[in-house]
This record gives structure tokens, C-alpha cells and sequence, in this order.
């Protein structure tokens, strides 16, 4: 796929913290327009510290990251005008309402004739009677609408989630996989995708990336990835990857 | 820098106040109830003052220009604190806001914010106790440029300590204005001091201000030279504020504290 049809290109991504320690090594890959792209691996793979950098709020120690072609360290405004996220450690200030988070974020964000994008995304995440109430005294699954709603707010190019249904019982992460691929296809947005539900990963993504140990360790389609490396499932490939990561040829 | 990302900072703290009188009432509430302490002390002085002095344009009108310096200082670190406790860096920092509009952001909070506890210390100062704050002549411009320079540049080194040591260390900043008082001179003149605390106050702008008010009261009038000494003082303080805030927020970005602040700072 040409590099222009790109939303995302990571290009030799490397964080070192302190004390030498290698949270992502090196890694590239790319979302393209109208995919979604499940970024996987065990706890303190690294997936998070990726998504951290591709957002600009972790410097990288080396690399690059571009966003809809803009390399986010030359021009971190319009690099981040392009991008929005969801992620279930990062809910929406409690102490304001709905309709106060989505104009403050909606200006942050730039987004122009705001007050009808914010209907839309109301609308569209089913909203519109909690709209004035405040968003700390919501359930999990409001809290998760209500943070994609942000998410949507300024037609991202690039959507970052992570484990945007961690939280949530079966029925409502159902629903919210349903609104957020429906939305996708409306929006020609590329989304990156970290979940530890299997399933859902095989459900949603269309390519998936294993990390392990800061490393891209494998890289495929989610539902002949398994049986190319000798799993049945999803789940059986992950807790190799997991346990086992030696055992995996590297891409 | 954009104007409606900067308004967005103010906004939210709009909406927050809004919807809290918990958040209303220390605007004034503690500068009201310092006025009417202050204007009592000053009258039973004037009482018993055998010399004819009003106590009313020096120790009350100190008292209410360094209060309006300390709301300042507050509301800069108050409104960046609102980020601190709804655990809001990593959603702020993830949208293209940069660092001078958020600055900027907590300055403009700050200002309005502050203006509100002003007005309400002026009603009660000159209503109930006899201060005209017009008597200080035009001096009280430069008077109050200083101070609120000097009380921004604090309340943005205040946030960048916070943002550095993690949230338990916002008590480091609420005792800042107590630490400054003494050395700054607001109610007595800095002669008064020990060498070495003279050499301190020398280098705080707001000591060249209440020099200058008690100069007025004494009719000896304001040093020029002093108060221009004061505001190049504060501008430079205001500018290192901002390039430390700068400085702390790379950092932090480095280390990963944006995106994990909740907990202490990993050092």
C-alpha cells in the first residue's frame, strides 16, 4: 500500500526510560485509511508506551511518527488535529457535564461549527439524555461513550484505542465495537486498536501486530495469523507470545 | 498561539466554577474576612496612637494589595490543580494544545478570577473602613502591574513544581506568599531587616511597592527608579516562570509523567 493512503507511519520507534530500560525497540509499521489495526501483546509489551508517543505526550528517544504524512515532532498541532483517542484510564474531568467536556475538548481540538458536531456525536453515541449530566457520576459504559463521543468529536484521520471496552460488560462492549466500526466506515478513519480480548481483536481488526518486549514480533490477519504459526485460536498465539516469544519467527 | 484553545483552558474553568459554590466562595470569602480583621486592627490603632497616624492607607491597603497578589498567585495554581485532581494531563496534553496557550490559559483564569476578589476587598475597605484607594494617585498602576506579574510568575513556578514532584507537593506552593511576606517588606520597610534578609527583599518586586505605598502615606512620594527596578524584577521573574513550566513539562514528557500522573513523579 503506497505510503501517501498512510494515516500512520512509525518508522524506527525507540523509548529508553531511565535505568536503560527498552519499553519499545525500535518498531515500524503503519495504519492505512479505513483499517483498523489491533497493536497486541502481554502487559508491558510496550503497547501503550507507542500509543503514548504516537499522541505526543511521551517523547521518543529515536524514530519517527507520522500523522496523515506530518511527522509529529516538526509540527505537533496539525499532527494532533488529525488524531483523537479513547482509552480506559483516561475518562473525561467528572466534575463537568457531558456538553461542557465535548465544547471544551471541541475548542481544544479546533473543531469548526462546533455545536453541530457535538449533536452528532450525541446523537450518535446515544448521549443526548445524559448531555447535562456530569460525566463522574455515569456508569462504566456512559464513561466509554462518552469518551468516544470526545474521540469522534473532531473526525479524526487517525483513532487511537486503548482497550476501549476493558471495562465492560459483554452486551456493552458489543455495542460499543458496533458504533465504533460504524462510525469508522463512515469516517475513512485508520484506527490502532489494543485490546486482551481475542475475540473482539478478531472481530474488529483487519491486521494485527504482536509486540513483545518492545519488539514487532508478529504481523498478520487476525483470523489466519494462528493457524500460520501452528495455534488454533487467537487467544493460543497470544499466550505463546506471552510465554514463549522465542518460539515465534520474528517478521 | 490560538485564541480559542486558550479560551477553552479559561472555559473549563468557567464551567467548574459554575457549577461549584465550593469553588466561588475562596475567591473572596478569605480576602473579605482578612479586610474586616485588618480594617478592625487598624482602627483600634488609630485609637490609641497618640501621634495622629492613620494606620488605614498603610496596613490596610498592604494588606489588601498583597491579598490581590496571593488570589493571583492561586489562581494560577489552582486552576492548573483542576488538571491535577480530574486527572486531565493525559486528555490536555494529547489535543494540539502547546504549552504557551495552556500558560496562557492558567494567566487569563487567573486574572478574572482574582479581579472578582479585588472588587469585593475595595466594596469592603473603602465602605466600612475608610480606605480610599484612589489617594495612592496613579501610582497604584504600577503598583498592581507589579504585584500581578510577581503573583503569575510564582503561580506558574508553583505549577511547575507540582507538575515535577507529583500531586502530593501542591503543599509546597500554598505557603509560598507566607514564605515571601516577611522578606518583601509589606508591613514594615525592609531597613528594618537583617543584612542578609534586606539583600533577598531587594531582589522581590512587590518590596519596591510597598515601599512606595508607605513613600505616598508618608508624603514622601514613590522612587521611580525603585518601582522600574521592581517591574523589569517581575517581567524577568514571569519570563523564567514560563521557560521553567516549559523545561518541566519536556521533562515530564520524557520521563513519561504526562501520561501516568496520578501517581509520585518516577524521579
Amino acid at each position: 500500500m503506497p505510503p501517501e493512503q498512510h494515516v500512520l507511519d512509525v518508522n524506527n520507534l525507540h523509548k529508553i526510560y531511565a535505568a536503560d530500560i527498552v519499553a519499545v525497540d525500535r518498531i515500524s509499521f503503519h495504519v492505512a485509511r479505513n483499517e483498523i489495526v489491533g497493536l497486541l501483546g502481554p502487559n508491558g509489551a510496550g503497547k501503550t508506551t507507542t500509543i503514548n508517543m504516537i499522541l505526543g505526550v511521551l517523547t521518543p528517544t529515536s524514530g519517527s511518527i507520522r500523522i496523515d504524512g506530518i511527522d509529529i515532532a516538526r509540527d505537533r498541532r496539525h499532527a494532533l488535529e488529525r488524531t483523537n483517542f479513547a482509552a480506559v484510564y483516561a475518562v473525561l474531568p467528572g466534575n463537568l457535564t457531558i456538553e461542557e467536556n465535548l465544547r471544551v475538548f471541541g475548542m481544544l481540538y479546533g473543531v469548526a461549527r462546533l455545536q453541530q458536531r457535538i449533536d452528532t456525536v450525541v446523537e450518535r453515541f446515544d448521549l443526548a439524555y445524559l448531555r447535562n449530566r456530569r460525566t463522574g457520576v455515569l456508569s462504566s459504559g456512559e464513561q466509554t461513550r462518552v469518551s468516544l463521543a470526545k474521540a469522534f468529536l473532531n473526525e479524526p484521520k487517525l483513532l487511537l484505542l486503548d482497550e476501549p471496552t476493558a471495562s465492560l460488560d459483554p452486551a456493552a462492549a458489543d455495542d460499543v465495537r458496533r458504533r465504533i466500526r460504524a462510525y469508522a466506515d463512515e469516517a475513512n478513519v485508520g484506527i490502532l486498536w489494543t485490546s486482551h480480548n481475542m475475540y473482539e481483536v478478531a472481530e474488529v481488526c483487519q491486521r494485527v501486530l504482536f509486540l513483545s518486549h518492545g519488539s514487532v514480533l508478529l504481523e498478520g490477519d487476525p483470523r489466519t495469523l494462528p493457524s500460520e504459526h501452528g495455534h488454533k485460536t487467537l487467544e493460543e498465539l497470544f499466550i505463546t507470545v506471552a510465554r514463549e516469544p522465542l518460539t515465534l519467527a520474528a517478521p | 498561539m490560538s485564541r480559542r484553545r486558550i479560551a477553552a483552558v479559561v472555559l473549563r474553568q468557567f464551567y467548574l466554577m459554575r457549577g461549584s459554590i465550593a469553588r466561588v466562595l475562596p475567591l473572596f470569602i478569605w480576602v473579605a474576612v482578612d479586610m474586616v480583621l485588618w480594617g478592625f486592627i487598624t482602627r483600634y490603632l488609630n485609637a490609641i496612637s497618640r501621634a495622629g497616624l492613620d494606620f488605614v492607607p498603610t496596613l490596610l491597603g498592604a494588606v489588601l494589595l498583597w491579598d490581590y497578589f496571593t488570589r493571583v498567585m492561586q489562581g494560577v495554581t489552582i486552576t492548573f490543580l483542576e488538571d491535577v485532581w480530574s486527572r486531565n494531563f493525559l486528555n490536555l496534553f494529547a489535543t494540539p494544545i502547546s504549552i504557551g496557550e495552556y500558560v496562557t490559559g492558567l494567566i487569563v483564569s487567573s486574572l478574572l478570577t482574582s479581579a472578582l476578589g479585588l472588587v469585593v476587598m475595595l466594596v469592603l475597605a473603602t465602605l466600612f473602613f475608610g480606605l480610599s484607594f484612589l489617594g495612592y494617585g496613579a501610582a497604584l498602576i504600577p503598583f498592581l502591574l507589579i504585584l500581578v506579574i510577581f503573583g503569575l510568575a510564582l503561580g506558574v513556578v508553583g505549577s511547575a513544581v507540582v507538575l515535577r514532584l507529583g500531586p502530593a507537593s501542591e503543599w509546597f506552593i500554598w505557603p509560598i506568599p507566607a514564605l515571601v511576606a516577611p522578606f518583601a517588606g509589606v508591613f514594615y520597610p525592609i531597613s528594618t531587616l537583617p543584612t542578609w534578609m534586606q539583600y533577598v527583599g531587594r531582589m522581590l518586586p512587590p518590596a519596591p511597592v510597598f515601599e512606595g505605598l508607605r513613600g505616598i502615606v508618608a508624603g514622601r512620594g514613590v522612587s521611580m527608579p525603585a518601582l522600574a527596578w521592581g517591574a523589569a524584577l517581575a517581567i524577568a521573574y514571569l519570563v523564567a516562570a514560563c521557560l521553567i513550566f516549559g523545561a518541566v513539562y519536556r521533562h515530564a514528557a520524557r520521563v513519561g509523567l504526562i501520561a501516568r500522573y496520578s501517581a509520585e513523579s518516577p524521579g
